[in-house]
């Protein structure tokens, strides 16, 4: 019964030792999981901030209504030509914003009331429907329904995201009464939240506005006093505010710091109320082009110029890298040239693209004397770009066929030639297929080459060959991004979610390539 | 009548006469072959197709060539040609000036919207309407003859003995060793463009002045000292790189030696998407995102440090756009090229040396610090190198959220420039290279090629050295 002796692996410091060596093991792989941790946070951030800013775009306020189009207005000197109709948009406009103000019997009618009324639609808006007058001369003189986009400060100030609002409630305690000057005056109202929210937001050059509504009336305070609030009436009269409780709004931004006046937000609220402005899904961004106006503007031309462009870079670089990639796996000779090749193909692929877009611009757009801002120089300016990825991948597929197949083919008396295009070309294919489709995705989401052969024009016609003049998707986000106004950010933003849409749809291909036609030998 | 052949569709004309020729051509052949073989009694060397592709070949070859002579240089011969006849007060144009008018020519013939336009404009397109139609009409017609003479030449040779398939597999080789020479014509076609505005820029501006300048003012004066620029893009690049080495790495450690294979198989492609977003997006959400985030958070320590009375100035320049903006998303863009590559190198280092530490005692971390990462030494720093010369190319992020101004500054939370953003803002809507604003970009890119040039070759020659290593 003797005690085995105590080993210095026993002792008190070789067992702090084993402790302390062990929680350094663990911290270790928490870095571990840290890092990655951190890098699939940047991922669903970047993508989840995305998707929250494109939720702004999904849908959009347009004025929808009944107006006739009365010959007068539309041919004014009774050329009813296409061309006269398109070129009217003035009278177009003014039916509509007629139509509008005609609602707002008390506005009066001086030349700065018209001015801020006519702010709430902007004139190109209708441009649609001169079109639409134009192709159908016979709605002249009809009844028809317009839907116009309201002006990107009415959407942006209706989806409450600029200037920010708080909306509050009059409990039904309330007394309404008419005022001095056509005014109302509230009696024991029930205010305490929107005293104690101005009292908090103070009063930085000037004071927030604040709203009541009902049924198509708007009030916008003026005293605050403690048994009595008056207002002073912008749109609508005292008699329609029959129904307490009374829906309210703060506008926190006070009027002189905002693009929208409180006569413009009033005249919107009290048209939404009516159903006149409503929202809806915001087709438009996929179905019309760009336009200085964000509420007019969307992406089709891009889109269109995108798959232009495409055209050309799969054209060009997929048969061009495959055929290379075939001669550089199965024909070339062991020498200085193929040598020479190789590393040419690996240095190019990590060539920064801006380059390739400078090659672009001397060799085709200055030497070869191609269009600029066209598809066509686009596209071969990105198969370049993409082409040693294609091959690299095209290469990697055929040295995945085992050289048994080449072996059988060689020795039942094909050809080389015959061996490569008969039995191997048609087991790499599908391998070659999803490199070719990722160099596509990768040449799809490329800006700068474009920028500098002249793509990042103002393209308002949708391309309909690859040498007219056109855009891209990623260049029309990297123009919207740089537009000052709020309302792009959001637009902006659902471009990017379409531009992603696309590369997911790519990379589902891929998946599903890979899927069916993998196969181990 | 030949201002009408100016309007033809040359692109899809020049596509279907292609077509027609491969298809006249390899009927041609194979016809004749077969009737060879119908008369009977021929043993043939090669099969009837083949004797097809050879007559389609030479149909094709020499009508190609022509149509891509024509794609290259219709434009500028026309332009050429209508510029040697243009009367005489269009010599006072500047070459630019010139060059615009001749594209608006062009322009107005294509839509045909030139008849209500001044009348030396309208003589001037329909000017340029006949000589490009007589140009086409040419094209077609030399076009078809040789596509008809190829053919006839081809057809004589097709018979019994005639080795075509030898000679069809001898054309198509030479044409994949034409795709795979496109490397070499992209490297030449860059290094020549670059070398030659380069070349102009510099006898303009000495090159000294260009490297080792300190003040940039392309747009406005005529300073070129791209010092601020290399600063800023170094700069960028560094934060970029404290970001994404650490990250990378250590996410490449974890993936590979302490992931599950489940793990792995779903978190390397997620972790790779990184690497597949566009860059336009990064750039948005730089400016949108983390752009504010930064300039909240500078605006912030600087208040901190007056309220604590360090400083009564504010410290920090808290710009809109930031050099730290940019260098944080351009890290997070660049992690995948740095854990891609370290993952792969990692797993290459063979499992005897693992097993060999663990069997003196060794701890997991212990193994990997004082192990695996020492063997896997060179292709990690060959990781790193290439993901610093994809951070150093990097133009979108930066155009987007790092500024235009150039200058030195070690504050991150100010506004600096890159060589990218520069080539960018100077070549953005310029349609003429002759001033040495435009041909300053031009030099940038050259120093931009040459600097990720030198960082991929130095990386490419460690792994493949690491690779020969293990093998």
């Amino acid at each position: 019964m003797n005690n085995p002796p105590e080993t210095s692996l026993q002792s008190e410091k070789a067992l702090k030792r084993l402790r302390r060596r062990r929680a350094a093991d663990t911290r270790f792989r928490m870095y571990g999981l840290a890092a990655l941790g951190f890098a699939l946070f940047s991922l669903v951030f970047l993508i989840s901030a995305i998707a929250w800013k494109a939720s702004g775009a999904v849908t959009y306020h347009v004025v929808k209504t009944d107006i006739v189009l009365t010959p007068e207005r539309i041919a004014p000197d009774g050329n009813a030509s296409p061309e006269e109709i398109t070129r009217n948009i003035e009278g177009f406009y003014t039916l509509v914003r007629d139509d509008l103000f005609a609602r707002f019997p008390n506005a009066g009618d001086s030349l700065p009331v018209r001015q801020d009324f006519s702010a709430l639609v902007d004139r190109l808006a209708v441009l649609p429907l001169a079109r639409r007058v134009a192709r159908h001369p016979s709605l002249i003189g009809q009844s028809v329904t317009v839907q116009v986009p309201v002006s990107d400060d009415v959407d942006l100030f209706l989806k409450r995201s600029s200037p920010r609002s708080i909306p509050f409630r009059i409990g039904a305690g309330a007394q309404i009464s008419p005022g001095q000057g056509g005014g109302m005056v509230l009696t024991q109202p029930d205010l305490d939240s929107v005293r104690a929210t101005l009292t908090a937001l103070g009063e930085h050059d000037g004071v927030p506005s604040v709203f009541v509504t009902s049924q198509g009336a708007v009030a916008r305070l003026s005293d605050l006093g403690d048994e009595a609030a008056s207002f002073e009436l912008l749109a609508g009269d005292v008699a329609d505010f029959g129904g307490t409780p009374l829906k309210g709004l703060i506008v926190t931004v006070p009027e002189s710091r905002r693009t929208i006046s409180d006569l413009q937000i009033a005249w919107a609220l009290a048209l939404r109320s009516e159903g006149v402005i409503r929202r809806v899904p915001h087709t438009s961004l996929l179905t019309r082009t760009d336009s200085t106006y964000p509420e007019l503007a969307g992406s089709l031309a891009a889109i269109v110029g995108s798959l232009l462009t495409m055209l050309v870079t799969g054209m060009v670089a997929i048969p061009m890298g495959i055929f290379a990639a075939i001669f550089l796996e199965e024909f070339a000779p062991k020498n200085r040239l193929t040598q020479l090749i190789e590393v040419n193909i690996n240095n190019l692929a990590a060539v920064p693209s801006i380059v390739f877009g400078l090659l672009g611009a001397t060799l085709l757009l200055g030497t070869f004397g191609l269009p600029r801002s066209a598809p066509l120089v686009g596209g071969l300016v990105l198969a370049l770009l993409i082409l040693p990825v294609v091959i690299i991948a095209a290469r990697a597929a055929l040295r995945a066929v085992p050289p048994s197949i080449r072996s059988g083919a060689l020795a039942v008396g094909a050809s080389r030639m015959q061996a490569v295009f008969h039995h191997v070309l048609p087991l790499a294919f599908p391998g070659m297929l999803t490199g070719a489709i990722l160099g596509m995705a990768r040449a799809l989401g490329e800006t700068a080459p474009l920028l500098l052969i002249g793509m990042v024009a103002f393209v308002a016609e949708v391309p309909s060959s690859t040498t007219d003049e056109a855009t891209a998707l990623p260049v029309l986000i990297y123009s919207w991004a740089s537009n000052a106004e709020r309302a792009w950010e959001p637009m902006t933003a659902a471009v990017i979610v379409i531009l992603l849409a696309l590369l997911v749809i790519m990379n589902v291909i891929v998946v599903m390539l890979r899927r069916k036609f993998e196969r181990r030998w | 009548m030949v201002q009408q052949l100016g309007q033809l569709p040359m692109g899809w004309l020049l596509t279907a006469l292609l077509v027609f020729v491969v298809t006249t051509g390899f009927s041609v052949g194979r016809i004749r072959a077969e009737r060879y073989l119908v008369s009977g009694g021929h043993k043939f060397h090669s099969r009837g197709n083949y004797h097809g592709y050879y007559v389609a070949m030479w149909g094709l070859l020499p009508t190609l060539l022509i149509a891509a002579v024509y794609v290259l240089f219709s434009q500028t011969a026309v332009f050429g040609l209508l510029n040697s006849e243009l009367p005489e007060g269009f010599h006072t144009l500047s070459k630019a000036e010139l060059q615009s008018y001749l594209e608006a020519v062009a322009g107005a013939a294509k839509t045909g919207g030139y008849a209500g336009a001044d009348r030396i404009f309208a003589t001037v397109t329909s000017r340029f309407l006949e000589l490009s139609g007589s140009l086409k009409a040419a094209t077609l017609a030399a076009m078809s003859l040789s596509a008809i003479g190829g053919i006839a030449y081809a057809r004589r040779k097709v018979a019994p003995d005639f080795r075509a398939r030898l000679k069809v597999e001898r054309g198509a080789e030479a044409f994949l060793f034409l795709c795979a020479a496109i490397a070499i014509a992209t490297t030449v076609g860059i290094v020549a463009s670059l070398l030659y505005e380069s070349l102009r820029f510099f006898a303009q501006v000495p090159v000294t002045d260009f490297l080792f300048g300190t003040r940039w003012n392309a747009q406005t004066s005529a300073e070129f000292g791209a010092l601020p620029l290399f600063f800023g893009t170094f700069m960028i690049a560094l934060i970029a790189m404290f970001v994404a080495a650490p990250i990378g790495l250590f996410a490449a450690i974890y993936l590979s030696e302490y992931a599950s294979v489940r793990t792995r198989r779903y978190m390397k492609p997620l972790l790779e998407m990184l690497a597949g977003i566009p860059t336009v997006v990064y750039g948005f959400f730089a400016l949108l995102v983390i752009a504010p985030g930064v300039r909240a958070a500078a605006l912030g320590i600087n208040s901190l440090l007056i309220n604590i009375g360090v400083t009564s100035e504010p410290f920090l320049a808290a710009q809109p756009t930031s050099a730290l903006a940019a260098g944080l998303v351009m890290g997070v863009m660049v992690i995948p090229f740095v854990s891609s590559l370290s993952d792969d190198v990692i797993n290459a280092v063979p499992q005897t040396l693992r097993d060999a530490a663990f069997a003196m005692g060794a701890t997991k971390s212990e193994t990997i610090k004082q192990i695996i990462l020492p063997a896997a030494l060179p292709g990690i720093v060959a990781s790193m190198l290439l993901a610093v010369s994809r951070a150093i190319g990097e133009t979108m992020i930066v155009v987007m959220a790092a500024g235009q101004r150039a200058r030195i500054s070690f504050d991150p939370s100010t506004d600096l420039t890159t060589i990218t953003v520069q080539i960018v803002a100077l070549l953005t809507g310029e349609t003429q290279f002759d001033s040495p604003k435009t041909l300053s970009a031009f030099a940038l890119g050259l120093v931009l090629f040459l600097v990720t040039l030198g960082f991929n070759l130095i990386a490419l020659r460690v792994v493949q050295r690491y690779r020969e290593k293990y093998e």
